[in-house]
């Protein structure tokens, strides 16, 4: 199956990233398909590349990004809202010089794109599944 | 493009937390791709469309007008729990009176919300392809 994810809360706070991350995991080791994780809301956070948690900790981010989840043109599935993450502070290369602002944090597993991605993955997927508190 | 049932389900007021305003900023995209959209309000998602909401104090941007705008790209299934309201004491004459032009009917004004129960709310879910909860 075809399958689509949303994910509303952000990492450590809510147990949602977890929950989300398992069950893509858990559906591509049974075969199916994560076509694209659309990040929205504090979810956004799940894709900070400044991400550090204690040793004995999971590490929500490269989890996401060992999941390794790209499309056929090689670009990630991992599809963080615009307008959701630049209100949060989360900018990839593009929007740190668009903005004039030194530095960036999204992850490389990530690519920033519009709220049209997550309708589209609605349409285009079997599954919309969606994550949040 | 196939055409599917969309849901927007809307559980949480307007202020406090960010859910409303974001929900609806995806309802506004959405109308772009052509789908059958509905709302549904339950919960205190039931606050999002009460009339007279005023942010003066808060210095929030007071989105509530919006909803007025959602007729005007072919959005008119919003579904309001009866139950939810009442939860609340409110009544249907709390709300924003959002509507929109049928254009099966010569251009007829009609009212968009339809006070449901939880039974009918559910049923009405039930048919439907996508549900995005927020």
């Amino acid at each position: 199956m075809k399958f689509a994810i949303q994910v509303n809360e952000g990492p450590y706070q809510h147990q949602a990233a977890d929950s989300a991350f398992q069950f893509a995991k858990a559906a591509i080791e049974n075969g199916h398909e994560i076509m694209r994780v659309f990040f929205y809301h504090d979810g956004v956070n799940n894709a900070s590349n400044f991400t550090l948690p204690p040793q004995d900790d999971r590490h929500v981010v490269n989890n996401w990004a060992s999941l390794n989840i790209k499309n056929a043109e090689g670009e990630p599935e991992l599809v963080v809202c615009v307008a959701a993450a630049l209100r949060r502070g989360m900018l990839d290369e593009s929007e740190a010089t668009k903005n004039a602002i030194e530095g960036y944090n999204l992850h490389p597993a990530f690519r920033i794109s519009g709220l049209g991605q997550l309708i589209e993955a609605g349409i285009q997927s079997d599954r919309l599944v969606v994550f949040g508190d | 493009m196939a055409t599917k049932k969309f849901m927007y389900l809307n559980r949480r007021s307007s202020f406090g937390t960010v859910y409303a305003i974001e929900s609806l900023e995806v309802v506004l995209i959405a109308a772009a791709f052509e789908q059958d959209v509905s709302l549904a309000f339950m919960d205190d998602g039931v606050y999002q469309i009460v009339e007279g909401q005023n942010t003066d104090g808060i210095g929030m941007k007071n989105f509530s007008k919006t909803f007025h705008a959602l007729g005007d790209y072919d959005i008119n299934k919003l579904y309001v729990s009866k139950e939810s309201l009442e939860e609340r004491g409110l009544s249907e004459s709390d709300l924003m009176p959002l509507v929109y032009e049928d254009e099966d009917d010569d251009w007829a004004e009609k009212s968009s919300i339809k006070v449901v129960t939880n039974d009918e709310l559910k049923a009405i879910m039930s048919e439907q392809d996508v549900c995005l909860s927020f």
